[in-house]
């Protein structure tokens, strides 16, 4: 088990490091790092000044050295527009997209399992035919679409949910964050919902095809032959081994959910990292941009690692082979 | 030489069973219908439609925003109403169309020349090269398209070129995966062996012998990421990173739309925006057909 | 002596696409206090079937098509789902052929053991789990409280029987249905199963249906024996009886397809020909097709013949005082 853990700790700084050369082949060598790192509003000497300041005249592996370096030191330059540090920059907005996807990947839970519990138990009623049709819909629509249906809808229609931005927030380990207010959780839930129909599709037929699976198995029929209730029969014998592998998608996901972000907040202008980098693209905010590359394949990387853990731990089955 | 003449006398009759199994399904068959209606208008879209929408010249920004059904000062109906600029949303979105159908299908058979390629490569040669393509394929596959297409118009900037390039990028290892692991079987098989025997040149083999036998997957991947890449550029030109505001895609002339939405003006992205859907799920209904009847998985 | 289990012209058909499958047609037999009926048969032959009809575990597109279920004067064919599932697991248990399926993999032992308990008793949970060690303890389980927080997969197949033999023993039932449940298993720990059996039957009094298609396994254990082909009850009598002086063709083929009866260097005997499709099956002996003693009026339906003092016989030749 430890042996295991320690190579994937070491698969993932592998990762880390391709990511960095990537990231670093990217902006120095495809792209002109004097553009791109220093203010295009700098005048000659400055940008002189600069160019020696940063190395840019020293040869390329050393200034990938320096990159790493910086990179390290968690120095990632100064956004243009803000004038802030960029990894400042993303760390001030990472809060909000961190709740928005954590509440899409909870509503893809609350809502793909039960949806998927339902067709699985009743594949040939209309209903579970319906709860089918619709996922497939959940993986072809435009997400960003949805999201404007949404907002056209339940915004301005029916005029029952606010259509923009964070609403009220309140704080909590010195951050502050909407799920904490009435207020804030009326703004999350349609951005919250559009993220997250993907993913209750995705569930509803990991759901489903684990029900179709699970309910011939003779270890379902003993537990009805033990004259358990359907309920219990369903809620634990067969729910709990559907939950291994659609916990360990939904882990997995948590990483595309928030990569994802960045359409949704750009729908609901919800002021996330995800918009921020948009916005940085834009203007060409190039610091910005590296930061949230390297933070956000960091923040990647660590999520698959913790999932393949907590995957490990939670199957029993998996958990034996390993260790033998 | 009988490998390669047996699948040419043996294709009329596989060829008669794919396509009596593939109409089996109502469903694939309206959306094959559904896909040929859109490509045909997107192709048509010069002749068809009242407008030019890139020409600004037959633009008039006093038609700006006029919805559905109002009529123009040249005398036709806006049919689904005009956009921001005046431009008739029909025509926009039929030429809109046009660029989405373009970008996604190039990018996708693009992306399936280089994805296979790599894939085919990595399978008949193996060892090393084998494991390092392997290697980039799982680690690209790690993360999602977005993201991947995110970075790289960040380095690159924005533009049509530069979003097929992306999308290539994004859907390449799809194709390479895939087509490794049907090579992998059919290369062990006894007619690759018979014409290494022959010791025929290895380019021979790959793309004469080999590849035909990969096809059936590999058109199966191609549906369903043309539907994904059409998607993909969409999302990409709604956040703006896409191709230029002069020329919109469908993704774009959403995005456009978007601002009025709120002042109830919906149908300069509601439009679009159907038309879109319908194109990816026609896709998408033929692409589930052909899954299901190329599966050799679940045949018998 | 008191009837346990009396079925009287039970008919289990299954409603698919292709027609009507008779799985179970027209079976009846009796089963005593204590007593042991072994039901033989190849499979397909319906025994299987015959016993889920009984604890009412049949799953769609089969159901009952008629005759009654009568446990105790009680006819279970007729009362609802939830009288059914209170009897389930309690007065009457089941045993499955597979042990390594019968037990759901991601449950540990305890929860499947007191979550059984507490079905059809109000027992707390610690003497829910007290009940459950006693009942490992007395299927020969060592040191059953370390085992109860084991997973199944943490159990040989032998010893995993024993847990679902202690589950459905939990409640002292008074019928036991075991469906083959030690065709899976070495030959060695075959016999300490059924022993094991045996001896917790005989203690307490159960009834015991045992479903086999191995003839030896059934020799030194029933006092009755039932043979069905094709969804039929061909034979049925005293065990040593039907076992010395078949009177059905088929029953006489069967054991002498037992190898241990064929004599060294001598031809190794079989029936020829296989069990027929019960999908639409005609009229007529099922066995006909493959029987040497067969003749034009095997094409009509047999009668059932009482050969006395109380065996009963499905044929129109049956084989009078031939030893098999």
């Amino acid at each position: 088990m430890l042996t295991w853990i320690v190579r994937r700790l070491f698969q993932a700084f592998f990762v880390v490091v391709a990511m960095t050369v990537i990231v670093f082949v990217g902006v120095h060598v495809i792209g002109n790092p004097v553009d791109i790192l220093i203010s295009p509003e700098a005048d000659q000497a400055e940008r002189a000044r600069i160019i020696a300041e940063m190395g840019l005249d020293q040869p390329l592996w050393k200034q990938y050295f320096f990159f790493v370096n910086d990179v390290l030191h968690g120095n990632m330059g100064r956004s243009f527009v803000f004038n802030e540090p960029a990894l400042k920059l993303i760390g001030s907005r990472m809060p909000a997209t961190l709740e928005l996807a954590v509440t899409a990947v909870l509503f893809s839970i609350c809502f793909g399992v039960p949806l998927g519990l339902y067709a699985g138990l009743k594949p040939d009623s209309v209903a579970g035919r319906a709860i089918m049709a619709g996922s497939i819909l959940g993986f072809s629509l435009p997400s960003f679409w949805v999201g404007l249906m949404l907002i056209m809808t339940f915004a301005v229609h029916l005029g029952v949910l606010p259509s923009t931005g964070r609403g009220e927030t309140a704080a909590m380990f010195g951050i502050q964050w909407s799920f904490l207010t009435w207020d804030g959780l009326r703004h999350m839930f349609m951005p919250a919902l559009n993220l997250s129909l993907f993913n209750i599709s995705l569930v509803l037929r990991l759901t489903r095809a684990g029900v179709r699976e699970t309910l011939p198995m003779d270890y379902i029929k003993f537990a009805r032959a033990k004259g358990l209730t359907p309920r219990r029969v369903i809620l634990v014998h067969v729910l709990k081994n559907i939950m291994i592998p659609v916990v360990t998608v939904v882990g997995l996901e948590l990483g595309s959910t928030i990569a994802f972000a960045v359409v949704t907040e750009s729908v609901f202008a919800w002021p996330g990292m995800g918009k921020l980098i948009i916005d940085s693209i834009n203007v060409l905010d190039r610091p910005v941009i590296v930061a949230y590359l390297m933070m956000i394949v960091l923040l990647f990387i660590t999520i698959n690692l913790v999932v393949d853990i907590i995957y490990t731990i939670l199957d029993p089955r998996v958990r034996l082979e390993t260790k033998a | 030489m009988s490998t390669t003449v047996a699948p040419a006398v043996r294709e009329e009759t596989p060829f008669r069973r794919f396509v009596s199994e593939f109409a089996a399904s109502k469903l694939a068959l309206v959306g094959l219908v559904g896909f040929t209606i859109i490509a045909l208008l997107a192709i048509l879209a010069p002749w068809i439609t009242p407008q030019n929408p890139y020409d600004l010249a037959q633009l008039d920004i006093m038609d700006g925003r006029l919805p559905p059904g109002s009529p123009s000062m040249a005398g036709y109906t806006y049919l689904l109403g005009t956009d921001d600029q005046g431009r008739d949303m029909f025509s926009g979105m039929l030429y809109g169309l046009r660029i989405s159908l373009m970008v996604g299908v190039g990018s996708a058979l693009f992306a399936a020349v280089v994805g296979s390629s790599l894939g085919l490569l990595a399978a008949y040669v193996g060892g090393r090269t084998d494991t390092i393509v392997m290697r980039i394929v799982d680690l690209q596959l790690s993360f999602p398209s977005i993201l991947v297409a995110l970075m790289i118009l960040a380095a690159l900037g924005k533009g049509v070129m530069n979003v097929v390039f992306a999308l290539v990028m994004v859907e390449w290892a799809y194709y390479a995966r895939t087509v490794r692991a049907t090579a992998m079987v059919e290369r062990r098989r006894e007619y690759i062996e018979a014409a290494e025997c022959l010791a025929l040149p290895y380019r021979r083999i790959m793309f004469y012998h080999l590849l035909p036998n990969c096809l059936p997957p590999l058109i199966v991947i191609a549906t369903q990421q043309v539907a994904r890449a059409i998607a993909l550029e969409a999302t990409l030109s709604f956040l703006g990173l896409g191709v230029p505001i002069t020329e919109p895609s469908l993704g774009l002339l959403i995005a456009n739309g978007y601002q009025y939405m709120l002042s109830g003006k919906y149908w300069i992205s509601f439009y679009p925006g159907i038309a879109l859907l319908l194109t990816i799920v026609s896709i998408n209904l033929v692409g589930d057909q052909l899954r299901d009847v190329l599966n050799p998985r679940l045949k018998r | 002596m008191t009837v346990t289990l009396e079925v009287r012209n039970l008919r289990t058909h299954f409603f698919t696409r292709a027609g009507i499958v008779k799985a179970v047609d027209d079976v009846s037999f009796k089963v005593e206090r204590g007593q042991v009926l072994g039901l033989v048969g190849e499979s397909g032959s319906g025994k299987s079937v015959t016993g889920f009809s009984i604890i009412g575990l049949v799953d769609p597109p089969g159901r009952l098509a008629g005759g009654s279920i009568l446990y105790r004067g009680q006819d279970l064919a007729k009362i609802s789902e939830e009288e059914m599932r209170s009897l389930r697991g309690n007065r009457i248990a089941m045993i499955f052929q597979d042990p390594m399926m019968t037990l759901n993999p991601v449950l540990r032992i305890d929860t499947q053991m007191i979550e059984a308990v507490q079905a059809h008793t109000n027992a707390s949970h610690s003497e829910a789990w007290t009940r459950s060690r006693d009942a490992l303890g007395m299927v020969g389980i060592p040191s059953p409280e370390e085992r109860l927080r084991s997973y199944p997969h943490q159990f040989s197949g032998g010893m995993r029987q024993r847990v679902a033999i202690a589950i459905a023993l939990l409640h002292n039932p008074d019928l036991l249905i075991a469906d083959e449940p030690t065709t899976a298993l070495d030959v060695t720990i075959q016999a300490q199963i059924l022993a094991e059996v045996q001896k917790l039957a005989t203690e307490h009094g159960t009834a015991l249906i045992w479903i086999t298609h191995d003839l030896s396994v059934i020799s030194g254990l029933a006092d009755r024996i039932a043979v069905m082909y094709a969804g039929r009850i061909v034979e049925a009598g005293e065990a040593s009886t039907v076992l010395d002086r078949p009177a059905h063709p088929y029953t006489h083929g069967l054991i002498g397809s037992v190898p241990s009866r064929n004599k060294k260097g001598e031809k190794l005997r079989q029936i020829p020909g296989m069990t027929p499709s019960l999908l639409n099956l005609g009229v007529g002996c099922a066995f006909r097709t493959r029987c040497a003693r067969a003749t034009a009026v095997c094409e009509q339906e047999p009668p059932e013949t009482l050969i006395p003092p109380e065996r009963i016989v499905r044929c129109f030749h049956p084989m009078q005082d031939v030893a098999a």
